[in-house]
């Protein structure tokens, strides 16, 4: 299987053979997207050529496209403890957050016009809820202590029989802290509300599974882990209903109308099904790698800081550190022509000098917060990838912080 | 050669060619698009479309540099051009004064934010496509701007704000060219940005409707009303002609808007912002002999505290006019023109040349007959 997160350009093979060889190219962006698996795109395959049939079509072209897609509802159902009844397929995270909050918020509207989320969630859930406030329903965001953990005791505080829906991601993007949902999910219910996780970026990386958890709605999608991009799914746990975004055929029961992407539809539990088989030899790789990360580059620089727990409530193959001193942005685009791949807040909001929402809401001070960096490790990442990345980073921050006129060197 | 350079790229025709001519010329070439405004924000939206900063400008470019491997990056400068430039040049209209944007632009966004960027990634000069040229000059030991080599298109003027310690790292490869060669570079290069239409106006007020823009931002951004009341328009002698829809719609020289009915063409003189006041005469009435020009910047010449010579431009369209230039303690200097001179500006800038050389320049303050 190729590795493509580090390869060698051969250029102008020309008469004399002169070879130019390119920058080490290595991909530490895993967190906003991944690669697809060569094995996920052989299960692609069939469904982009052969097998092209409207899987609501009567006849056999039909029927081959149908079966394909439920047997993938299936199995993902089957991998989070699910039932096939209650597995909706969207285009992906966005779609089924929006689902979720906006179609839940609606739904119960004439008798509950709350809806609580965290201050930590990704863009799709918190500008719904801030539409969803422009419409005239009441918004709470719950805080975070420092390691990003969302605090029961506000919400406990914050939600009332009014609430409808209580959204609350699994684990985040930006500095990979994992929510405790079953336990904030016994205060929910406790209410009569409707609990949601984002959890896309748990899936493949942690154990999810909607009963553990506790979750009426739980959100997941592909391109996180190496799936196709374009695809995800909604869980809807049995008797919840919701007012669709979409109108129009009745594919999935009429809450999600249009023609399905079976081959997006097939790839996603085919990654997922990779992703759960692979989960527990890449959670002990990252967990390492990640370590050899962090201390690699505090030995070699002074005052950087992790943020989010050093500790099993952290994704670890994310690594969101805070250079004191500098702009992350410069040191994004120095890795970025050392051949590094990385990013800082979210891919959403890359290029805005903003400092991200939840570093600050996890009371990061707004100079670390502007100098913070995400390394996201991934499945084809290596130990050289890494010890490459801790070699070229010391020169880079040097280099920024001898130009920083907020950086005083400590004796 | 392996010197690195960042060149500042608007998807205008100018800039791409500048790239392509530093890439051939053996530098690294990193290019980079600065984002300065939202189309939210500022308005007018719909007559950028195809013009240099509209998406397709820079999509545009992001092909051209996919196909060069040269890295292109976008980088964010919103707030602080909103803060240098935007709220400039609304306070200004609002005090009466006419601003030149560019003018601030050039010196604090491109040759402080964008040189500091540039410095921070390892580069060792910027680069824009302005027609222009620099010299390390032995007369004067300094850092030197001279006007482009075709004059008629010639952009220096609005670069009189640059320090020698930043012109000591900037590049302007299209100087030494004509302007028509600079088109054919292009075509050769097969730049798509090559039939982007060229852009005289305000970047950041993309239908040109400066009044639209006034309103609109005041409406946001509040400031009591300061520049927007009506007050009255008078004649020198205190006549009054008319009403004026508040100081921040008028500039000196100006003559059609005015809602006068008058058997003579009157054009405004002054504005005072402090009586609310707009002052018109005739056209004769508008020429004055000399100027206090401020927040000088000098280039050429290095301080001078002596009296000396140059052709002084007081507008981007203006041919320089012959003076002698006396400098003042506390950044000032008085321009005394040889023939007066028409509509000299508050706000506008005054650069001193000598012959193709820019000697330094500054802000116009008032002006005097």
């Amino acid at each position: 299987m190729t590795n493509p997160s580090q390869f060698i350009y051969l250029w102008n093979l020309t008469d004399v053979f002169e070879l130019e060889v390119f920058l080490k190219q290595i991909y530490l962006d895993n967190n906003s997207t991944t690669p697809l698996d060569e094995r996920v795109l052989e299960a692609m395959l069939p469904y982009l050529k052969e097998v092209y049939g409207n899987a609501s079509s009567v006849h056999n072209f039909g029927r081959e496209a149908k079966t394909a897609i439920e047997e993938a509802r299936e199995k993902i159902a089957d991998l989070i403890g699910a039932d096939p009844s209650e597995i909706y397929f969207t285009s992906g995270g966005t779609e089924s957050d929006n689902l979720a909050v906006m179609g839940t918020a609606y739904y119960k509207e004439k008798k509950r016009n709350h809806v609580i989320t965290s201050a930590i969630e990704h863009h799709a859930v918190l500008e719904a809820v801030k539409f969803l406030e422009k419409r005239n329903f009441k918004a709470d965001y719950i805080g975070t202590d420092e390691a990003g953990i969302v605090s029961a005791d506000e919400l406990k505080e914050k939600i009332t029989d009014q609430t409808s829906i209580v959204s609350i991601m699994h684990a985040n993007n930006e500095v990979g802290v994992i929510q405790d949902i079953a336990s904030l999910s016994e205060i929910v219910k406790s209410k009569g509300a409707v609990f949601h996780t984002d959890a896309v970026q748990s899936a493949g990386k942690i154990k999810v599974d909607v009963n553990e958890l506790n979750v009426d709605m739980l959100s997941m999608t592909g391109h996180k882990m190496y799936g196709p991009k374009g695809t995800g799914i909604l869980y809807i746990r049995k008797g919840f209903k919701l007012t669709p975004l979409f109108y129009g055929g009745h594919h999935e029961k009429r809450r999600r109308p249009g023609t399905e992407n079976v081959a997006g539809i097939v790839g996603f539990a085919k990654a997922l099904e990779l992703a759960e088989s692979l989960r527990e030899n890449d959670h002990k790789r990252w967990a390492e790698l990640s370590e050899l990360l962090i201390d690699g580059i505090q030995s070699k620089i002074p005052d950087v800081f992790l943020n989010g727990p050093r500790d099993a409530r952290r994704i670890p193959s994310t690594v969101n550190l805070s250079f004191k001193a500098i702009e992350g942005e410069s040191i994004i685009l120095s890795l970025d022509m050392k051949g590094v791949a990385v990013s800082s807040g979210s891919a959403c909001t890359s290029g805005s000098l903003e400092a991200s929402h939840v570093l600050l809401a996890m009371n990061v001070p707004v100079e670390l917060a502007q100098g913070s960096i995400r390394f996201s490790l991934g499945r084809f990442t290596t130990r050289e990838d890494i010890e490459y990345t801790i070699s070229v980073l010391p020169e880079i921050i040097e280099r920024l912080r001898a130009m920083s006129p907020l950086y005083e060197k400590s004796n | 050669m392996d010197k690195k350079v960042l060149v500042a790229v608007s998807g205008g025709v100018d800039s791409s060619t500048a790239m392509m001519l530093l890439k051939d010329q053996g530098y690294e070439v990193i290019a980079a698009h600065m984002k300065m405004w939202d189309y939210a924000e500022v308005g007018g939206e719909s007559r950028r479309d195809g013009r240099c900063c509209s998406l397709e400008s820079i999509n545009d470019l992001r092909s051209i540099c996919t196909a060069h491997n040269i890295p292109f990056y976008v980088l964010n400068f919103v707030d602080r051009f909103r803060e240098i430039v935007i709220d400039n040049f609304v306070s200004e209209y609002r005090a009466g004064r006419t601003p030149n944007p560019c003018i601030l632009c050039n010196t604090h966004l491109k040759w402080e934010g964008l040189l500091n960027k540039a410095l921070q990634l390892g580069c060792d000069f910027i680069a824009t496509g302005h027609y222009a040229r620099i010299v390390k000059d032995d007369k004067y030991s300094r850092y030197i701007i001279k006007k482009g080599l075709d004059d008629s298109r010639d952009q220096s003027y609005a670069l009189w704000g640059l320090t020698q310690e930043a012109l000591s790292r900037t590049l302007f490869p299209l100087g030494e060219y004509r302007k028509k060669d600079v088109r054919e570079m292009a075509a050769k290069y097969d730049l798509k940005t090559a039939k982007t239409p060229e852009s005289q106006d305000i970047c950041f007020v993309a239908d040109n409707n400066y009044h639209r823009f006034l309103k609109e931002w005041e409406q946001k951004e509040g400031g009591g009303g300061k520049g927007f009341r009506p007050g009255k328009i008078v004649k020198e002698n205190g006549e009054v002609v008319g009403e004026h829809k508040g100081v921040a719609f008028y500039t000196v020289g100006q003559r059609r808007g005015m809602g006068i009915a008058h058997p003579t063409p009157l054009y405004v003189k002054k504005i005072d912002p402090e009586s609310n006041t707009v002052v018109v005469g005739d056209n004769d009435d508008l020429f004055t002999d000399s100027m206090k020009v401020t927040k000088l910047n000098w280039v050429a010449l290095d301080n001078p505290q002596e009296p000396f010579r140059a052709e002084v431009k007081i507008r981007y369209l203006h041919t320089p006019a012959k003076a002698g230039i006396e400098p003042h303690a506390k950044d000032t200097v008085t321009v005394r023109f040889d023939k007066s001179q028409r509509a000299v500006t508050p706000g506008q800038s005054a650069v001193f040349y000598d012959d193709d050389t820019i000697l330094g320049g500054g802000v116009i303050n008032s002006s005097k007959k």
